[in-house]
């Protein structure tokens, strides 16, 4: 179905159920980052709130892959601070005030409630399913291998791969591998979940069954954040979708403030050309019908 | 031409005491060197840029050095600075320090050939550096690297014939002594060259068994 942003698209506006605006459970002040002489992320402020679910778009090379990833501290951001839960991410101030490398545990306790999906997967090829799942269950939270087994199965199950259970990556597709990554950071058992453009390495018809996961997720009242160029699954699923480009946020709001009704020209260039590369056949809701 | 192979059982003790310490200084000697390669690849890979220096500096000298220099200076210069060893034990030290360098290079082709973004996803589950060496790279290298490995011991096979020099009394040094003696040389160049194919012969297709066996995995 080729996507039109008519004005007949859903789209949710209202916070999710049990939204609390008080404290936000990711909270991004004056953040940025840079390799070199070039600046990949410039003064990003960012709130994301509990069982919310914000969708970061913006061209390739926008910084949005870099300010997930920095979320997570997979990229070390050297200007202003990123807080998880109300945890400073990856830096400590020491007695002199400057900000020094957190250590490991305290890295890990910040980002404890943290799950994260990318876009390769990034399963392990000599574990089968089970084994992806099981390994940090067992090893990090200390579970019996038959309790870690049986959170395994559920959150398998979960994502509708239980019969898969004990293949190993490479006989799997696409889409499902992508959904045991999937299935492998939620046993974990997050209250935050980050996916980095989870179905760019998808072929297109195995897109959807990656996002109806997500979709369940959000509803189930996940916080998400989602990188990701699918806009028919930003405009239906996201709170609120925030548009980067050259490494700063340049137009954030509801999903209809968004792909509607912004004048900036800069995302309406970015959503006009988004339309051009996907509507090979014209239609109107009308035809649809 | 003669060829009378009694000249072989009649010494079939000796050789094969001969072929024992052959092999003994060729797996203690590999076996060491692959540990010690592995450590020095680990401590490449975690132990920051001075160590890393260093390592690579060792790395390349030792070899930008022939083995039987290595074994000479071990063995006869070694005395000098108080060390005196054994001609069997600087042997076998011998060929674990010349190869550790070499398998260190193939340990570090193996980490580097692990994607970064699994260990990245296992970071984020809270893995520890050494549960993802142990658990996440090391698995999945060592399928990788196999063939390498195997060909390293292969080479290292036939290196021992060297420490016949430091008198090391292993197949070569035995069987030339005896077709010098003898006047002999094809009945026990003929053994040798045997002793050392079916050596290799196994080696060889133990590699390629095990080859297949840890790389199920990959097959889709």
């Amino acid at each position: 179905m080729p996507l039109t942003l008519s004005p007949t698209t859903t789209i949710s506006t209202e916070p999710a159920k049990g939204a609390n605006t008080a404290t936000p459970i990711i909270h991004l002040s004056a953040v940025g980052k840079r390799y070199g002489n070039h600046q990949v992320l410039s003064n990003i402020n960012l709130d994301v709130h509990h069982s919310e679910v914000v969708c970061l778009i913006g061209p390739s090379g926008s910084g949005k892959s870099t300010l997930l990833r920095s979320m997570a501290f997979l990229e070390e951001y050297d200007e202003g601070e990123i807080h998880i839960e109300g945890r400073l991410l990856g830096w400590e101030i020491d007695d002199r005030g400057r900000r020094k490398h957190a250590g490991r545990n305290r890295l890990n306790q910040a980002r404890r409630n943290l799950g994260i999906v990318f876009q390769q997967f990034n399963l392990w090829p000599h574990m089968t399913a089970m084994g992806n799942v099981t390994e940090a269950l067992v090893r990090v939270r200390r579970m019996k291998r038959s309790d870690a087994e049986k959170r395994a199965m559920t959150v398998l199950e979960k994502v509708g791969l239980a019969e898969k259970a004990h293949q190993y990556p490479a006989r799997l597709s696409g889409g499902q591998q992508q959904r045991v990554a999937i299935a492998r950071a939620l046993a974990m058992e997050p209250k935050i979940m980050l996916f980095d453009e989870p179905t760019s390495a998808l072929d297109p018809e195995l897109v959807g069954e990656v996002l109806a996961v997500m979709k369940q997720l959000a509803l189930e009242g996940m916080t998400m954040v989602v990188v990701t160029h699918e806009m028919g699954f930003a405009a239906q699923v996201a709170n609120s979708v925030v548009f980067l480009d050259q490494g700063s946020i340049v137009a954030r709001g509801t999903p209809s403030e968004v792909f509607r009704d912004t004048q900036h020209p800069r995302l309406r260039q970015f959503l006009q050309n988004y339309l051009d590369r996907n509507a090979f056949w014209h239609t109107t809701p009308e035809q649809e019908n | 031409m003669t060829f009378d192979l009694t000249i072989i059982t009649a010494n079939a003790g000796a050789i094969w005491n001969a072929f024992l310490v052959t092999i003994y200084t060729w797996l203690a000697g590999s076996a060491l060197g692959i540990v010690a390669g592995l450590v020095i690849a680990a401590l490449m890979l975690f132990g920051g840029r001075p160590l890393q220096l260093l390592l690579r500096g060792v790395i390349e000298l030792v070899r930008g050095t022939p083995f039987l220099v290595i074994l000479f200076l071990v063995y006869y210069g070694g005395p000098a600075f108080g060390v005196r060893l054994g001609a069997v034990t600087a042997g076998v030290l011998c060929i674990a320090g010349y190869s550790s360098v070499y398998f260190a290079e193939i340990f570090r082709s193996g980490f580097a050939a692990v994607p970064r973004g699994q260990l990245e996803a296992g970071e984020c589950l809270g893995l520890s550096r050494f549960d993802l060496l142990w658990r996440v790279q090391l698995p999945q290298m060592l399928v990788l690297i196999l063939p390498a490995i195997v060909n390293m011991l292969t080479i290292l096979c036939k290196e021992t014939a060297v420490l016949s020099i430091i008198t090391v009394p292993e197949l070569t040094a035995v069987l030339t002594g005896i077709g010098t003696r003898t006047f002999t040389f094809i009945e026990t160049l003929l053994v040798l060259c045997i002793a050392y194919l079916l050596l290799i012969e196994i080696t060889s297709r133990a590699g390629r068994w095990l080859e297949r066996r840890v790389g199920t995995y990959l097959q889709r």
